[in-house]
């Protein structure tokens, strides 16, 4: 079962892969990116069971919480054109 | 069944490296250098180098997205057109990527015991960091507990650039805004 699954895990990846290169905006990059980002989170935590260890799962906290800086940055970007804008005001 | 993971992840690598090389964009070659890092750090845990791929997945996919898209607000988002042909450039990385594959061809096989660094320093390690610290990943005995000084110098000089990049990054709007507000002209 754990086999099964890695491998849907892998076509996920792959899938989101081919968004991250076609997509015509770079929203349709951001979103495969953070799939991407979730999806190596399964694949992590289906390993760390498959070998028997599921400390693994600690390392996909971790991951998450890199996944989620990773996404704002990108949107701060976006919203602001301006990793240093303090943000809460509009940015006209 | 790793084997089989790491090849398709590794697959998967390769593709996104095509990727970053034919696209002009550079906002989405900063994404697709994003999801480089977290395939990256995938093919590290398979390999059960969990700390190595902690890093990568922290600096490459975390810290370097972010540093790489304070730089896209210094630059254009369009790639340039480049200038000179890359015969000579390509010639180079051909070189230094042979010379590189020649130096591993005297390097041990994977996870060979008897070499010179499993059998001195390792092994005492591996002896003693359960019974002395406690902690179940050898690695982590040796940099939180063996090396604690060290890791916290480590540590100490990222926060010291941590912060330094924060100044900079405040400091680059404040000059923007007032030459926009002296000419008048409505950004956005």
């Amino acid at each position: 079962m754990m086999f099964a699954a890695s491998a849907a895990i892998m076509i996920w990846l792959a899938l989101a892969v081919v968004r991250a290169l076609r997509g015509p905006t770079v929203f349709d990059r951001l979103v495969a990116s953070n799939s991407i980002g979730t999806g190596a989170i399964l694949l992590l935590a289906v390993f760390g069971f498959m070998t028997g260890r599921p400390e693994f799962l600690d390392i996909g906290i971790l991951y998450a919480l890199l996944n989620v800086v990773g996404t704002i940055a990108v949107l701060k970007f976006f919203r602001f054109g301006d990793l240093g804008h303090r943000g809460g005001e509009e940015p006209d | 069944m790793e084997a089989a993971i790491n090849m398709g992840l590794l697959t998967l690598m390769a593709i996104v490296t095509l990727g970053i090389i034919r696209l002009r964009n550079l906002f989405a070659v900063v994404i697709l250098a994003g999801i480089y890092s977290f395939l990256m750090a995938s093919v590290m845990i398979v390999l059960d180098a969990v700390d190595v791929a902690m890093t990568e997945a922290s600096v490459g996919a975390g810290i370097s997205t972010v540093l790489m898209l304070g730089v896209l607000y210094l630059t254009k988002v369009e790639e340039a057109q480049p200038t000179h042909t890359p015969i000579l450039p390509l010639i180079v990385a051909v070189i230094v990527g042979a010379a590189l594959v020649y130096g591993t061809l005297d390097t041990p096989p994977f996870g060979q015991a008897d070499t010179v660094m499993n059998t001195y320093v390792g092994a005492d390690y591996l002896k003693r960091s359960v019974p002395e610290t406690g902690i179940p990943n050898v690695v982590t005995s040796v940099l939180a507990s063996y090396r604690g000084f060290d890791t916290l110098g480590e540590t100490t000089v990222v926060f010291a650039a941590g912060i330094g990049v924060l100044l900079l990054l405040a400091r680059a709007k404040k000059p923007k805004r007032r030459k926009q507000g002296e000419e008048g002209d409505d950004a956005s």
